[in-house]
């Protein structure tokens, strides 16, 4: 007998997850741009298939991100992903081994205990086939419902599993939930009752059916059972592509897509509805929020974006409350790019309103070796730009302030808006100032300028954030600085540190001038100031719970000194601050030796020949 | 007519009841802190678009608040969105969605 009517709920609700997985996939792929279809076609012969692989099996499977960040939740996870995965894998290969036979119909390995009575073993035998493949599968059942205890237990408890504030699912997610949570015990009930009347089953089924047996009529309740735990397959793989649970095959998707190099840049494109559907709705960036934790905003996080964009229904207000500090990104277990797709659904929505720039007209500029571009934000904090034209005065470098008399914006406030058409004008008006004063290198006071600078200007040169631009002179000699006995903590700028990965030259500068102290929240987990251009809904209210947050843990050791990299950070945090706020520029300025750095610009004027002298001597003129 | 040196000038009377009210009351209902306004122009003094042109942030404030809504669309396209507004508003009014908001209130009205 190889088949029976309760099997039909699972073997349809199996075929109708496979059909609409199948269409959804093609249509994602097909959609996508040639230039990704061709990274596929390179991506499936190269070793980066095989990565992808070893990736899947350790964050699909084993959940290792989740384990670092909660070994509760990391093992509930790991139970029923690798233990239904195992349950699979054994469970079919017990079907060849019992029918004879490669091809069995899909529901014969689910049902195999139904169909197949063996009598010959008894349960503890584990060194015989038969035994072994009793003893694991009931190995794997027992790992998966460890699991579901503790998913019973995190309903009430889920501080213990590292959530602070539950996530608000909705009545759908919920229904597919209760559908999970059913199938396993249900599975355990009806390989009981059947092993219970057969004298079947490995050490969890058979010892479970002997207690079962000896007061439950369990001839009778076997049959029910089957069915039950059918039809919770079914409703479960009914439910699966509209539910959260669309993450379990889409993240496997995703992970070979995004190891072939893929990725979401200004457009909402398929890559990015891959990316949404995988997205678990676990809720661990609602916790990471600062909006949530400082703010009491507690319905805009990225999971319930991402469920707004999934379910097509993005709202103004939602889209743009987010700081776009990076932190729900930077400890996404599915490593989604959060902060990319926002902008991109920012952009989707955007007003029609063009942005006319035309008032701006490139003149040209000096010609020079470095290019200082100060940016909008430094321009409200003078003291940033003196320091760092009093330092450039020192070093002796040729260069020249390209926005003294005003600055033109970078455009990244208007990409974190969405309104790339507008950036792009000032993009070109401010590239083809830099490109015409011929310099090699270009040095910005400002990481959200540093940030669009780097990654959208296509300028052909190097392109420093001060921080790097001081290290840089520090190790060349080009400066000399007098070490002091001052406390400090350096607080790192979201666009500087998980924006564009610079957490070691400001340390390293800070270090050899100062003492530094740690934090708790530091480089990736660092917090936003609160001052963020990237969110144009909170108000100043929510603004100053943020930045009294943050300062709260700054100050917590008393340091003399906050130093950050920003000139918003520093305009936000110096506002109720008791230590004093000082950008890394004015540091290091206030630390330069008069004395020393002279003779260090005396032996370069020795290298110089008469006639390079001159020259400069005129130029000072 | 004999030219005496001066002239009247052109009439300046704002009536209210027949301008165009729709973009402020657009705008308080999606942003309430446009209601702070002192118009002491801070954002004006600051604004990087302010320094190469003859935007008024300050000025086109005044003026949706009036309902003379005519030169709105033109005025605003020459914003950069930089943000320095926000920072120095001594009141805390949420300039750059206020911008945002009056973008929207321009498709919106179809204006």
């Amino acid at each position: 007998m190889t088949f029976d009517l309760f099997v039909l709920p699972f073997f349809l609700g199996l075929i109708f997850l496979l059909v609409v997985l199948g269409i959804k996939y093609t249509r994602w792929i097909n959609a996508l741009p040639k230039a990704d279809i061709l990274k596929i076609r390179n991506g499936i012969f190269s070793r980066k298939f095989f990565l992808s692989i070893k990736e899947i099996f350790f964050e699909s499977l084993i959940h290792r991100k989740m384990f670092k960040q909660n070994a509760l939740s990391g093992w509930m996870h790991m139970s029923f992903a690798f233990g239904w995965f195992m349950l699979i894998v054994i469970g079919n290969i017990e079907s060849r081994v019992y029918s004879g036979k490669h091809i069995n119909p899909p529901y014969y390995p689910i049902f195999l205990k139904f169909f197949v009575h063996d009598k010959k073993v008894l349960p503890f035998e584990i060194y015989t086939v038969p035994g072994f493949f009793r003893f694991s599968m009931d190995l794997m059942l027992l790992l998966i419902l460890s699991g579901l205890v503790l998913a019973f237990i995190k309903r009430q408890h889920s501080k213990w599993f590292g959530y602070q504030r539950k996530t608000k699912q909705t009545e759908f997610d919920r229904f597919a939930l209760t559908a999970l949570w059913f199938i396993f015990p249900l599975r355990l009930l009806a390989e009981s009752f059947t092993a219970g009347y057969y004298l079947g089953g490995g050490f969890l089924t058979n010892s479970l059916g002997w207690v079962f047996s000896c007061f439950l009529p369990v001839q009778y309740l076997a049959y029910p059972a089957w069915w039950a735990y059918s039809f919770a397959l079914g409703a479960f793989f009914v439910t699966l592509p509209y539910s959260r649970y669309m993450h379990i095959p889409t993240e496997v998707l995703l992970i070979f897509l995004r190891n072939f190099g893929i990725k979401t840049e200004k457009n909402f494109n398929s890559f990015s509805e891959i990316e949404v559907n995988s997205c678990p709705r676990c809720g661990i960036c609602i916790d990471t929020c600062q909006l949530n934790t400082s703010a009491c905003i507690h319905d805009t996080q990225s999971i319930y974006f991402l469920r707004s964009v999934r379910q097509n229904e993005v709202k103004q207000d939602v889209a743009f409350d987010c700081l776009l500090c990076g932190r729900c990104q930077e400890i996404c277990p599915v490593g989604i790019n959060l902060n990319a797709i926002r902008i991109t659904k920012r952009r989707d929505i955007q007003t029609l309103t063009p942005n006319s720039y035309n008032y701006l007209i490139p003149t040209q500029p000096p010609s020079v070796d470095v290019v200082y571009f100060a940016g909008c934000m430094t321009h409200l904090t003078p003291s940033i730009k003196k320091s760092m034209t009093e330092i450039l005065d020192v070093t002796g470098v040729k260069y020249s302030f390209l926005d003294a008399d005003g600055t033109v914006c970078c455009g990244r406030p208007q990409m974190m808006a969405g309104k790339i058409d507008a950036a792009q004008q000032l993009m070109d008006y401010n590239k083809t100032l830099i490109q015409k004063s011929g310099a090699k290198t270009l040095v910005t006071s400002c990481p959200i300028c540093y940030k669009v600078f780097k990654e959208d200007y296509n300028l052909n040169i190097q392109v420093l954030h001060h921080t790097q631009y001081l290290w840089q002179l520090m190790n060349e000699n080009k400066i000399s600085l007098k070490p002091s006995e001052k406390t400090v903590v350096y607080h790192d700028p979201c666009e500087l540190g998980r924006g564009s990965g610079i957490y070691e030259e400001p340390r390293q500068i800070i270090k050899s001038i100062a003492g530094l102290m740690s934090t708790e929240h530091e480089k990736a987990d660092a917090l936003c100031c609160g001052g963020s251009l990237g969110n144009v809904q909170i108000n100043s209210k929510q603004r100053n719970a943020i930045q009294k947050d943050v300062l709260d843990e700054l100050q917590k050791f008393h340091p003399d000194t906050i130093v950050t990299a920003c000139p918003l950070c520093k305009k936000t945090l110096a506002k109720g601050s008791e230590a004093k706020v000082e950008d890394i520029a004015e540091f290091v300025c206030k630390a330069l030796q008069p004395t020393a750095n002279k003779k260090i610009r005396k032996e370069q004027f020795k290298s110089l020949t008469k006639a390079e002298l001159i020259e400069l001597a005129i130029e000072k003129l | 007519m004999i030219d005496f040196g001066y002239n009247i000038n052109t009439d300046r009377q704002i009536d209210y009841d027949a301008n165009d009210h729709r973009m402020s009351h657009f705008i308080l209902s999606r942003e309430p802190s446009y209601n702070l306004c002192i118009g002491c122009g801070s954002c004006t003094a600051t604004c990087s678009a302010g320094n190469f042109t003859d935007f008024n942030f300050r000025k086109l404030h005044l003026m949706i608040k009036r309902g003379e809504i005519s030169e709105v669309k033109t005025k605003i396209q020459k914003c950069m969105f930089c943000g320095k507004c926000l920072l120095v508003c001594p009141r805390g009014v949420n300039t750059r969605n206020l911008i945002l908001t009056i973008n929207c209130a321009i498709d919106e009205l179809k204006l």
